[in-house]
């Protein structure tokens, strides 16, 4: 997958190991979530409305990939393993995060 | 010389109640002028949970609430515009410590159906293989297929538009300041000094009605009181029926509903005061963090969810938390139809319908003695 | 007499200089800001392990972002100093603040807000796409982390922060596609006495625009965006633009988009501050007095209560901590006063300039094809939009939100509800005001069901 962000200063830092959906990837400490995440991949998650219809069974409206870093959009918000939110442009990266960039509400009504 | 606006009725209050009344005064052939301070719908009737819930009302408050829930099912014909109405269930649960509401659960569900309201009660173990998502504390529940929700937002305006189609007068941004009756007609002057007059009037403004009705010389105490209301960022939708809890205490009266777009509406828990003269209500921070707390014991698995935005709204409560409904004791020509008591949302099409046949007939087959105004004004 | 409570929102420059003033006055505030360090977004630090200096981070700046973040090292034992927390509510004289899954309401007797400004975007067809950033993102992407938005950038707005971030851009070694601004030139020439108020910053101006050209980026003045063009799948992948009568194409994989900022006045709103509409902005502002006083012990200082620039916030973040001093019955430096408030009109004058140079395109907003999206959090098109006006009949824009849904998401309409407001006033063919106000509501940003007091 194509990075989206492009590091151009600051190369000079320990890494850092996470896993995004699935696949683990290096990025450097420092990081915020998004940077560790869009310099893998050119998205964070998909938006839930296909147009303003009501959702359609696969949204189309396409995948977002933050807008506005400063926590004010709330457009980069990810998932952890457990379901948790994180809002990526204001987490710092760790070690061992494990993130998804799909919701896990999905299968809601199938769990116990 | 100011004109004065005639009709056959005037009704006070463009709410749900007053929309769905000038709709089916018109389908009776009567003229019709609903005058709302605001816009259309914006108070209680768009600000409030938006269940189309019959179960849990009282028994004498069936017929009323069946005849709504026809309308609410035949509202994309009627109305021409689609209020987002689901008849997707509701579920009524009741917490491990209280035991006694089985019980009761089982005394209502016997006495439902003979009002021709089906309810299908539920264990704890098969209420959780049915809605998985329902939390370890909940020890059983009452669940109606027939139940719903629909989107309050869209709701009163929708039938005021619908009204408006077969020429209805609605006229917004008008306060009524003074109303008496002179003659055979009531006449109402509005705050810019515009006068309206009618044969009959209808009274159906929420919290704002019990002033009103003064005028006529029936006082009526309301408490005008404050939704706690939330929604969450929009999920894969999952969830079809609304879902609240049986309790005495208020502070556990949570429930929430998700909406086709994926949203979940929550409301419940403690209510809070509202501001009728200044047409201002508040949610008050620690009523949204218990909603939160008693969420969380309901459906554990929402606790992950993001709450978008708080909101709430003015509604009118009654001392006995039932509405105003029917004739004036007082006026003839005057009718009531207010204090809906937080819960006028499903049963407001059906409210508008009897009204209207009331006011045109003379008479309803609906049982309407115990919202007598007199049970207040004695 | 129990000492006085006082509750600073933000800590940028003018939360700093507010608390500042406090200490001074020898209280001891509570400081809540949301960002792990201070500096607010004009001052951001990066990380602690970053390595460039201030004078690479901040470049004509770094002299008053390296006074602000010291001066705030030394406050730090004197204020009581809450990061990474939100402000969600307030409420009957409490802040409700959250930080970590928990929260408490804090009581306050004076609550000073410097919630400083986030971008004010036009929506432009495809602007929903992957790629597509802020302008204020954009320049936040390199600032604190040291990243480029993408590969090819094509920044495309209007305002000083266009050609600013541009110029960081390309100094720092990214490829910048184009610089597209909506502006026409001559109203920059138009309004240059007022912007002679800050003859260093008019300066500044005219170096970036030589430092772009010299680096051959083409900058185009006056243009009509067209299209943003991309894929639901892979994002952006270019901007169409209308410039002197022909159609322009420019490739790149992102777009830095921004037409200056405005406040973030959501927890002003929510203290009952009351709003005024602003007709050189076309936007509607908190009220406040010349010091900052906003009624209901609210305060505004900086951005947050309007837009005067970085170098104001630090005046009016004072002004307003000495006007919540005075009317707690502490004494006023008066002399200090009478210079900050001169200090205040100057940044005013300079604010008018530039608003009048690089003037929001409400026309072109107005004017949005019914295809484009107005609303991102909720893909709400231009045309569910104007149905809502014309079929629906909303008539102000909080009923528009009602029916259509735009300002629903969650983002509260901070970046749709300018243009939504444009939108519906064209479609009623009445004046901006009329269209009346988007309501504050809570919480200022989401909150998770999981939130728990901490207090009880």
């Amino acid at each position: 997958m194509t990075a989206r962000f492009r590091r151009l200063v600051e190369t000079d830092r320990p890494p850092v190991s996470l896993t995004i959906d699935g696949v683990g990837v290096t990025a450097l400490l420092g990081d915020t979530l998004m940077v560790a995440m869009l310099t893998h991949g050119d998205a964070l998650r998909t938006s839930e409305f296909a147009g303003s219809e009501p959702a359609a069974p696969e949204p189309s409206d396409g995948r977002r990939a933050g807008f506005c870093l400063m926590g004010a959009c709330q457009d980069c918000w990810v998932w952890t393993a457990s379901g948790a939110r994180l809002r990526a442009c204001s987490t710092p990266v760790q070690n061992g995060m494990t993130i998804s960039t799909r919701q896990p509400e999905a299968t809601w009504a199938n769990i116990a | 010389m100011t004109q004065i606006h005639q009709s056959d009725v005037a009704i006070i209050g463009g709410g749900l109640m007053g929309c769905s009344a000038a709709f089916f005064l018109r389908q009776r052939g009567m003229s019709v002028t609903v005058l709302e301070t605001d816009k259309v719908g914006r108070q209680a009737s768009g600000t409030n949970f938006g269940n189309v819930r019959r179960q849990g009302r009282p028994i004498f408050q069936l017929p009323l609430a069946n005849r709504a829930i026809r309308i609410w099912r035949d509202s994309p014909q009627l109305l021409g515009s689609d209020v987002e109405y689901l008849q997707s269930g509701h579920i009524r649960v009741c917490f491990r410590e209280r035991p006694e509401n089985i019980g009761k659960m089982e005394e209502y569900a016997a006495l439902a159906r003979e009002e021709g309201l089906d309810l299908e009660l539920l264990s704890a173990n098969a209420l959780r293989e049915k809605f998985p998502w329902l939390g370890p504390d909940v020890l059983a529940g009452s669940y109606s297929a027939t139940d719903g929700h629909a989107n309050p937002r869209l709701a009163a305006p929708a039938f005021a538009r619908a009204a408006a189609r077969l020429g209805a007068s609605i006229v917004e941004d008008t306060k009524i300041v003074h109303a008496e009756k002179v003659g055979e007609d009531f006449r109402l002057t509005a705050e810019d000094g515009r006068q309206f007059a009618a044969p009959i009037l209808l009274i159906t403004a929420g919290a704002w009605a019990g002033k009103i009705a003064g005028w006529f010389g029936e006082e009526i105490p309301l408490t005008p009181r404050a939704p706690t209301m939330s929604v969450t960022e929009p999920v894969p939708y999952a969830i079809a029926p609304a879902v609240g809890v049986m309790t005495p205490e208020e502070v556990e009266t949570v429930y929430f509903r998700q909406v086709a777009r994926g949203n979940i509406v929550l409301g419940g828990s403690t209510r809070a005061a509202s501001y009728p003269d200044d047409y201002r209500s508040y949610v008050l921070p620690q009523n949204t963090m218990t909603q939160f707390e008693h969420l969380r014991r309901l459906a554990p698995a929402l606790a992950n969810l993001q709450v978008i935005r708080v909101w709430s709204g003015i509604e009118g409560y009654t001392d006995d938390a039932l509405p105003i409904m029917g004739p004036s004791a007082k006026v003839s020509g005057l009718f009531h139809a207010f204090g809906f008591s937080g819960s006028g949302f499903q049963i407001g099409p059906g409210v508008g319908e009897t009204m209207a046949e009331l006011i045109a007939t003379g008479a309803t087959d609906i049982p309407l003695e115990h919202y007598a105004v007199t049970r207040f004004t004695k | 007499m129990g000492e006085h409570r006082v509750i600073i929102v933000g800590a940028g420059p003018a939360g700093v200089r507010a608390a500042q003033a406090v200490v001074r006055a020898g209280l001891r505030p509570i400081v809540i800001d949301e960002a792990a360090r201070a500096g607010g977004q004009i001052y951001r630090r990066p990380p602690e392990n970053f390595k460039r200096d201030h004078d690479a981070l901040y470049g004509t700046e770094a002299a008053r972002a390296r006074a602000i973040h010291e001066d705030f090292a030394a406050l730090l034992p004197h204020i009581d100093y809450r990061p990474e927390t939100l402000v969600w509510n307030v409420a009957e004289g409490h802040v409700w603040a959250a930080h970590e899954g928990e929260t408490q309401p804090l009581p306050y007797d004076a609550l000073i807000v410097c919630s400083g400004a986030s971008d004010r975007v036009a929506p432009i067809k495809g602007w929903q796409a992957a790629g597509c950033y802020s302008l204020g993102g954009a320049q936040i992407a390199l600032k604190a982390q040291g990243c480029a938005i993408g590969h090819r950038v094509i920044f495309l707005g209007s305002g000083p922060l266009l050609y600013l971030a541009a110029a960081q851009y390309v100094k720092a070694g990214a490829e910048v596609a184009a610089v597209l601004d909506t502006s026409p030139f001559w109203l920059r020439v138009k309004a240059a006495p007022k912007l002679a108020a800050m003859p260093g910053l008019l300066w500044q101006g005219v170096k970036l625009l030589r430092d772009l050209k010299r680096a051959g980026v083409p900058v185009l003045t006056g243009v009509t965006p067209i299209e943003i063009e991309g894929d639901p799948q892979t994002g952006v992948s270019g901007v169409t633009v209308r410039h002197k009568g022909a159609v322009k194409h420019f490739a790149g994989d992102a777009v830095a988009m921004g037409w200056h900022v405005k406040p973030e006045a959501q927890i002003a709103d929510l203290a009952r501050a009351t709003f005024a509409f602003d007709e050189a902005t076309r936007q509607w502002l908190p009220q406040t007095d010349a010091d900052g006083r906003a009624g209901n012990a609210l305060y505004l200082g900086g951005d947050g209560a309007r837009v005067l620039g970085a170098r104001s916030a630090e005046v009016t973040g004072e002004l307003a901590a000495m006007a919540a001093l005075a009317d707690l019955g502490l004494t006023m430096d008066a002399d200090r006063r009478r210079w900050l408030l001169a200090e205040k009109a100057n940044y005013a004058k300079f604010a008018k300039g530039l608003a009048q140079a690089f003037p929001w395109p409400h026309e072109l907003v107005a004017a949005i094809p019914d295809e484009a999206i107005v609303c991102r959090c909720e893909a709400v098109t231009a045309a569910t939009l104007r149905a809502s006006v014309n079929t629906a009949h909303a008539q102000e824009a909080n009923r528009a939100k009602a029916f259509s849904r735009v300002g629903m998401g969650r983002c509260q309409g901070r970046y749709c509800g300018h243009a939504s407001a444009e939108i519906i006033a064209a479609a009623r063919s009445v004046s901006l005001e009329k269209t009346g106000r988007l309501r504050g509501q809570a919480p200022v940003k989401p909150i998770p069901v999981a939130l728990k007091r901490n207090d009880l």
